[in-house]
C-alpha cells in the first residue's frame, strides 16, 4: 500500500500498462533488444530532463535547453571538421553548455529577471548564433569523421555508449540530489525560498547552479545528438524543450518547485520516449498521433495530480459519505 | 558596404560597356541570381556559358547582389537596364518587389524571364520552373522502381501532414503508381522535417514492414535521417532510401550505399535552359504566350501553360557516378 502511494511507483505501473497495451498490437516492441533501442533513443530526453528537473525544483524553467543542445552540437560538428580529437570536443561542449547555462543563471540571479523570459530570449539567441556560425549551411554525414559518429553507437555490455552515458548521468545526479548540500538546496529553495534564506542558502546562487547543470547536460547531449543523427543544422531538436518540460511534469516534478525526484524525471522521460517510439509501429494514423500523444500526457498528469491530493480533503470526503 | 557595392557595380558596368562596344553584334543575356557566391547559382552560370558556347553569338553577364535581398537585386537590374542588355533572366528574391523594375526593362525592349524563383506575371514574359509536381511525383516512385527489378514493398516518409509541396508530390505519385505494378506503396508516415522524428519513423517502418525494400523521402531532412536509420539498422542493401535531397547532404549516404540514387533539379541544366529561352525570345524566334513551345537545345523543348509558366524537365538523378561532381556545388 505504501508502495502504491509513491508517485514514482504509480508512474512505473502506468509505463508497464503502456508496454502491455503496445505489446498487444505489436509484440516485437517488448523484445529486450527493442527495449534497449527505445532506451537509447530516449537517452537525450533523459539527460535533458535531469537538468530541467534541477531547474524546475528551484522554481525556474529552462526553455533554452534545446537551443543550447543545437548550438553545442554544431560546435562539436565544426570542431570535428577542423580535426580536433574527440575527448577535447567532449570537454569543450560540456564547458560551452555549462557557460550558456551560466549565462541564463546570471541573468536570473543577478538581475532577477523571471527565468521564463530569460530563457525565451537566450533560446532565440543561441539558435541565432548557429546561423551566424554557419550561414545556415548543414554539416553532413560525410563531413564527420568515422570516430565522431561511432562513439555513441559503440556497444558495451549490450547497450550503446549513449545509453550508458544516460545511466551514468542518472546515477551522478541522484547522488547529487540525495547526498550533497547542493541537492538539498535545490529542494529547499523551491520548497520555501524564505526559509531557505534563513538557513543560509542563497536562492540566486542555487538557481544559478541548477542552470549550469542543465546547460552542461544540454551541451553533452548536443554532441550525442549530432553524432547519432549524423547531421547538424540550425533547426535540430527544434521544439525539444517542450518534450523535456513535459517529461518533468509527467514525472511528478512540481512546476511550482520544491518537489520531485530523479526517478520521477527518468520515468517521465521514459514514458514519453516509449510513446514516441511506439506510435510509428502500432499502426495508428499519423493524423491521430499528436492527439494521442497529448492525451497520454494529460492522462499521466491527471493521475499525478490525483495522487497528490491533500489528505485533509480525503478525510472530508469520507465524512461526507458517512453522513 | 553599400559604397563598396556601388563601386563594384560601377566597375562591372564599365568593363561590360567596354566589352559591349567591342562586340556590338552579340546578344547580351544577363543571368541575375539571388546572391553571388552560392554554389547552386555558380552551377547555373556554368550551364548558361555552355548554352552561350553552343549558340555562338551570345555573351553571358552573370551578376547578382552580394546578399539575398530584393533591394540589392533592383540595384543590379537598374544597372543592367542602363547597359541596355538584350535579355534578363532572373531568379527573384521577392515575387512582387522586382516587378516594377522588370516592367520598366520590358518597356525598353529588354526580354525578361524568371527562372527557379519566379516573379509576378506582370514583371516577366515567362517563368521557367525546374520541374513540375507531376514530373516529381513520377520521378520519386520511378527511382524506387528502377532499383527494384523484382518489385516489393515501399513506404513514403514525408515532412509534415500539412506540407503543401510534399502532399502534392505524393498525390501525383499515387496517380501514376499504377504504371509501376511491381511496386507496392504500403505506408505514408510523417517525420515533421525533424531529424529525430524522421529517424524514428524510418525505424518504425522497417520494424512494422519487415519486407520493406525502399523508403521514398521527398524532403531533404527526411531522406538524410532515413538513410542514417537504415545504416544504423544494418540494412544497407536491403532497404534503399531515395527521394529528393541535396547532393552535398547525401554524398556520404550514396557512398555508403544506403541510398542508391535520389533526385533534385540540376542547376547546370536550369542555367542552360534559361539562357536558351532568353536567347530565342530576344531574337524574336519565339514568343511567350500560353500554349507556345520554345526549343531549349539539348534539353528538348518547353510548352508554356496559361500563366506563361513552363516546367523544364524531370528532376535530375544523382547516384554514385556523379555525386562527387555535384556535392561540391550544392
Amino acid at each position: 500500500m505504501t508502495l502504491l502511494k509513491s508517485r514514482e511507483a504509480i508512474l512505473a505501473l502506468a509505463i508497464m500498462a503502456l508496454l502491455v497495451l503496445i505489446a498487444s498490437r505489436f509484440p516485437a516492441f517488448v523484445a529486450p533488444a527493442n527495449l534497449a533501442r527505445v532506451f537509447t533513443d530516449t537517452s537525450p530526453l533523459i539527460l535533458l530532463a535531469l537538468g530541467q528537473m534541477a531547474v524546475i525544483l528551484t522554481k525556474c524553467i529552462d526553455l533554452s535547453v534545446a537551443a543550447n543542445l543545437a548550438l553545442c552540437g554544431m560546435v562539436a560538428a565544426l570542431m570535428n571538421g577542423a580535426g580536433v580529437p574527440l575527448p577535447l570536443i567532449l570537454l569543450t561542449v560540456i564547458a560551452l553548455g555549462a557557460a550558456l547555462g551560466a549565462f541564463n543563471g546570471v541573468l536570473v540571479w543577478a538581475l532577477g529577471i523571471p527565468s521564463i523570459v530569460v530563457t525565451l530570449g537566450t533560446m532565440t539567441i543561441y539558435r541565432g548564433s548557429i546561423f551566424l556560425m554557419t550561414d545556415g549551411a548543414w554539416v553532413n554525414a560525410h563531413q564527420m569523421s568515422a570516430g565522431f559518429k561511432a562513439f555513441p553507437r559503440q556497444v558495451i555490455l549490450g547497450l550503446p555508449v549513449m545509453a550508458w552515458i544516460a545511466v551514468l548521468a542518472v546515477a551522478l545526479v541522484a547522488l547529487l540530489m540525495t547526498r550533497t548540500p547542493l541537492g538539498r538546496a535545490f529542494l529547499a529553495v523551491g520548497g520555501n525560498p524564505h526559509a531557505a534564506v534563513y538557513t543560509g542558502i542563497s536562492v540566486g546562487r542555487t538557481q544559478f547552479a541548477a542552470f549550469v547543470l542543465s546547460g552542461a547536460l544540454a551541451g553533452l547531449t548536443g554532441y550525442l545528438w549530432v553524432a547519432r543523427y549524423a547531421v547538424a543544422y540550425v533547426d535540430i531538436a527544434s521544439g525539444f524543450e517542450l518534450d523535456v518540460v513535459a517529461a518533468c511534469v509527467i514525472g511528478g516534478i512540481a512546476i511550482a518547485g520544491g518537489s520531485g525526484s530523479v526517478a520521477g524525471a527518468v520515468l517521465g522521460a521514459l514514458f514519453l520516449g516509449i510513446i514516441k517510439n511506439a506510435l510509428p509501429v502500432v499502426g495508428i494514423s499519423p493524423f491521430w498521433q499528436m492527439a494521442i500523444s497529448g492525451a497520454a500526457i494529460l492522462l499521466a498528469i491527471a493521475f499525478n495530480a490525483m495522487s497528490r491530493r491533500e489528505p485533509g480533503r480525503i478525510i472530508l470526503k469520507r465524512a461526507e459519505v458517512r453522513t | 558596404m553599400s559604397i563598396l557595392r556601388k563601386a563594384l557595380t560601377t566597375a562591372a558596368i564599365a568593363s561590360v560597356l567596354m566589352a559591349g562596344a567591342a562586340q556590338a553584334e552579340t546578344t547580351r543575356i544577363a543571368l541575375v541570381v539571388k546572391a553571388l557566391g552560392i554554389g547552386f547559382f555558380e552551377a547555373a552560370k556554368k550551364g548558361a556559358e555552355e548554352a552561350a558556347a553552343e549558340l555562338g553569338d551570345v555573351e553571358i553577364i552573370y551578376t547578382g547582389p552580394t546578399d539575398t535581398t530584393a533591394e540589392g537585386q533592383i540595384e543590379v537590374l537598374n544597372s543592367l537596364i542602363a547597359q541596355r542588355v538584350d535579355a534578363i533572366a532572373v531568379s527573384a528574391n521577392d515575387t512582387d518587389a522586382l516587378a516594377p523594375t522588370l516592367k520598366r526593362a520590358m518597356d525598353r525592349g529588354i526580354t525578361v524571364i524568371s527562372w527557379d524563383s519566379g516573379v509576378a506575371p506582370e514583371g516577366r514574359e515567362m517563368h521557367l520552373n525546374p520541374s513540375s509536381a507531376p514530373l516529381i511525383g513520377n520521378m520519386i516512385i520511378k527511382l524506387a522502381a528502377d532499383n527494384l527489378p523484382e518489385g516489393g514493398d515501399v513506404a513514403v516518409l514525408s515532412a509534415t501532414t500539412t506540407s503543401t509541396n510534399q502532399n502534392t508530390w505524393i498525390e501525383e505519385m499515387n496517380k501514376v503508381a499504377g504504371d509501376y505494378p511491381n511496386v507496392n506503396v504500403v505506408a505514408t508516415v510523417y517525420g515533421d522535417d525533424l531529424a529525430d522524428k524522421s529517424y524514428r519513423e524510418a525505424q518504425g517502418l522497417m520494424q512494422s514492414h519487415p519486407d520493406l525494400k525502399a523508403i521514398i523521402a521527398p524532403t531533404s531532412v527526411g531522406i538524410v535521417a532515413a538513410a542514417q536509420a537504415v545504416t544504423d539498422a544494418g540494412k544497407i542493401g536491403e532497404v534503399n532510401v531515395t527521394g529528393l535531397g541535396l547532393p552535398s547532404e547525401m554524398a556520404g549516404h550514396v557512398k555508403s550505399g544506403a541510398s542508391k540514387s535520389f533526385a533534385i533539379w540540376n542547376p547546370i541544366d536550369l542555367g542552360y535552359s534559361a539562357t536558351m529561352i532568353a536567347y530565342h525570345l530576344a531574337k524574336d524566334e519565339a514568343t511567350a504566350e500560353p500554349g507556345a513551345t520554345i526549343p531549349i537545345g539539348r534539353m528538348g523543348e518547353i510548352t508554356l501553360d496559361e500563366n506563361n509558366e513552363a516546367a523544364m524537365a524531370d528532376p535530375f538523378v544523382y547516384d554514385s557516378s556523379n555525386i562527387d561532381e555535384f556535392s561540391s556545388i550544392f
